[in-house]
């Protein structure tokens, strides 16, 4: 990449539907042999592509001429337990040169091994760990795959649906054995979760528009 | 002589160590004075805040952003309110956008110069910490005059700001651009040319514009190896099209181009203040959609609606609509995302803080490799690196 390569070009205006939707097209092209499909959502790319197929998937968006998408931005996952394939994981890339966004999807389950993509962006080595900490998705070929956030020792996946907010031990400091020792969570009172599924009925696109407009009367009714 | 095994040394820097920039665990694997790996262990700070949002609704969780980077908390609201009204639809008074530009400019001022006087104290300068601390509480002080708190503001929320500036705020902040400069110019003086500070902080920690850009810099840790990239130009948000500004690129990628692309990017928020400023337009500071926001104080007086309305979104919440999003801001230590996933409750289904930092920790590693044990300290100084963003 020479200098003047990446500039920051004032005509490509960022998240123009018509160059989104070229993209799309282009990238349904060059990614039907690996299954790749794409599409827009809500004025963002986003592509679903199976799980074997990460890495070869991320390497053709990098290195494709017309997509570029030379920086993984973000890298996470998305738990949904009542699901077969229990977790999303999620890919954001950027592209500098078309200035554009895009997300990659794929999903995994939770015994299925996920390809590191280290080899392809660097940024995924400390983010593919955080995922490993927080959720418990293996990722194959990931040079050191060790946990990052949570406590030396610590056990369980906090960002699983199924890990109580409260977590499953405290920390305190014993002074009789004169060391930090780990005991079962004891509080007072329950972490209050207040179910609001209520029948006042939330955004609508009508009721927005009246709000906006004359004034707020739809609760009257 | 016997040949002898010289084994390379592990030493252990902080997570007690004022160089460390708050609980930052760093293993080094030293052979002699040169480190051969640095392995920093982080997660001392970890308050689960992804989690916590996912039990709070979308307006209680907005606190928590404050708490992330605590150098510049508005910056960081910022990226949280824009995913929300992406999500509802929701347009912005322009009065209000103008005091989010004023406001986030401010904090890149407060971020930067905590960051460049703090480096320059690692590096062994102390004068300008005691400088940039005195402009500082100046700064803090517009926070609270705006808002009420001086580090925890909770000023921006969904559809605007929470309240609209008293008289006079803008009058002193316009006085105070005016005095600024002279500020700036006497920390270049103390460092710019300084020979020691040179010595420690050029050809040090130098990274590629490829590395860098493989490795998720963003921001002036990406813009001081000479790459373009300012989310503020290439992709603006709120009143950001409107002003005029030029974007610093260093040339070395060294500790010494990020300082300069910093110090430079002070002086640009300061034409981007004054031009908010002037620009700023008369009118409401929230979106008149009381679905989502709140009404006024004394609408409640007057009116039912307004009653149920305050009580509903302080006790139950708006509910976003289902679906996902990706949203960014040019925080002053670069992008910060959220990406948020909403089931069509009231609460985040998912919410994922994409922090700068996080990335600029992880090329740590790469980084330091091969310099000396001194050298991480200005390498660490020179990445911008807040713990509270780090490790969430």
């Amino acid at each position: 990449m020479n200098e003047t390569e990446i500039m920051i070009k004032s005509d490509e205006v960022f998240g123009d539907q018509s160059s989104l939707e070229l993209m799309v097209v282009h990238l349904n092209n060059v990614g039907q042999s690996m299954g790749m499909t794409c599409g827009i959502v809500n004025r963002e790319i986003e592509v679903m592509v199976k799980v074997s197929d990460v890495v070869a998937a991320l390497t053709l968006l990098r290195e494709d001429r017309q997509a570029t998408f030379t920086q993984l931005i973000d890298l996470t996952a998305v738990d949904y337990p009542d699901r077969k394939s229990r977790f999303d994981i999620v890919y954001q890339l950027l592209s500098m040169q078309n200035n554009m966004r895009l997300r990659l999807v794929a999903k995994a389950s939770e015994v299925q091994m996920v390809p590191s993509v280290t080899g392809v962006f660097m940024a995924a080595n400390w983010a593919e760990r955080e995922v490993w900490d927080m959720f418990g998705i293996f990722f194959s070929g990931h040079p050191d795959l060790r946990r990052l956030l949570t406590d030396y020792g610590f056990e369980g996946h906090p960002l699983r649906k199924d890990f109580p907010l409260t977590g499953h031990v405290e920390v305190r400091y014993d002074d009789t054995q004169r060391r930090v020792i780990k005991e079962p969570v004891s509080l007072v009172q329950e972490f209050r979760d207040f179910d609001f599924l209520s029948p006042w009925e939330g955004m609508h696109s009508d009721l927005v528009d009246s709000a906006n407009g004359s004034g707020h009367d739809k609760t009257s009714k | 002589m016997a040949e002898m095994q010289i084994k390379p040394i592990t030493m252990n820097f902080g997570p007690q160590h004022p160089a460390a920039h708050g609980v930052l665990r760093l293993v080094l694997e030293m052979d002699g004075e040169v480190i051969e790996r640095a392995d920093p262990h982080i997660g001392l700070l970890h308050r689960g805040t992804e989690k916590l949002i996912e039990h709070k609704t979308y307006l209680q969780a907005l606190p928590y952003f404050d708490r992330l980077d605590y150098v510049s908390p508005m910056n960081q609201e910022h990226a949280w309110a824009l995913s929300i009204e992406k999500a509802l639809g929701i347009d912005v008074p322009m009065r209000a956008q103008y005091i989010r530009v004023l406001y986030c400019e401010i904090g890149r001022i407060l971020n930067h110069l905590l960051n460049l006087t703090t480096f320059a104290i690692d590096v062994g300068a102390m004068t300008p910490l005691l400088w940039g601390f005195e402009e500082r509480e100046h700064l803090m002080g517009f926070y609270e005059r705006a808002c009420g708190a001086r580090l925890h503001a909770a000023y921006f929320r969904p559809g605007g700001v929470h309240q609209d500036l008293p008289d006079d705020l803008l009058r002193d902040i316009h006085n105070w651009t005016k005095t600024f400069p002279s500020f700036i110019h006497d920390l270049e003086t103390l460092l710019s040319e300084n020979r020691i500070f040179k010595q420690r902080t050029v050809d040090i920690g130098v990274i590629s514009k490829d590395d860098a850009l493989s490795l998720g810099m963003t921001g002036p840790c990406l813009r001081g190896s000479g790459v373009a990239w300012d989310l503020r130009k290439s992709q603006p948000y709120d009143a950001y099209e409107e002003m005029d500004f030029d974007i610093p690129i260093g040339k070395t990628g060294d500790c010494y181009a990020r300082y300069l692309v910093r110090v430079e990017e002070m002086r640009q928020s300061l034409r981007i203040i004054a031009q908010a400023i002037e620009g700023m337009p008369p009118g409401p500071v929230m979106a008149p959609d009381h679905k989502a926001t709140p009404p006024q104080r004394g609408e409640m007086k007057q009116s039912m609606e307004a009653l149920i309305h305050h009580f509903k979104l302080y006790t139950e919440g708006f509910h976003v609509p289902e679906g996902e999003s990706y949203t960014a801001v040019e925080a002053p230590k670069g992008e910060f995302g959220v990406f948020l996933v909403s089931d069509g409750t009231n609460k985040p289904y998912r919410c994922k803080i994409r922090a700068p930092g996080f990335y600029f920790m992880a090329a740590l590693d790469h980084l330091s490799r091969g310099h000396m044990l001194a050298d991480s300290v200005a390498i660490i100084g020179s990445l911008d690196i807040v713990f509270g963003e780090i490790d969430r």
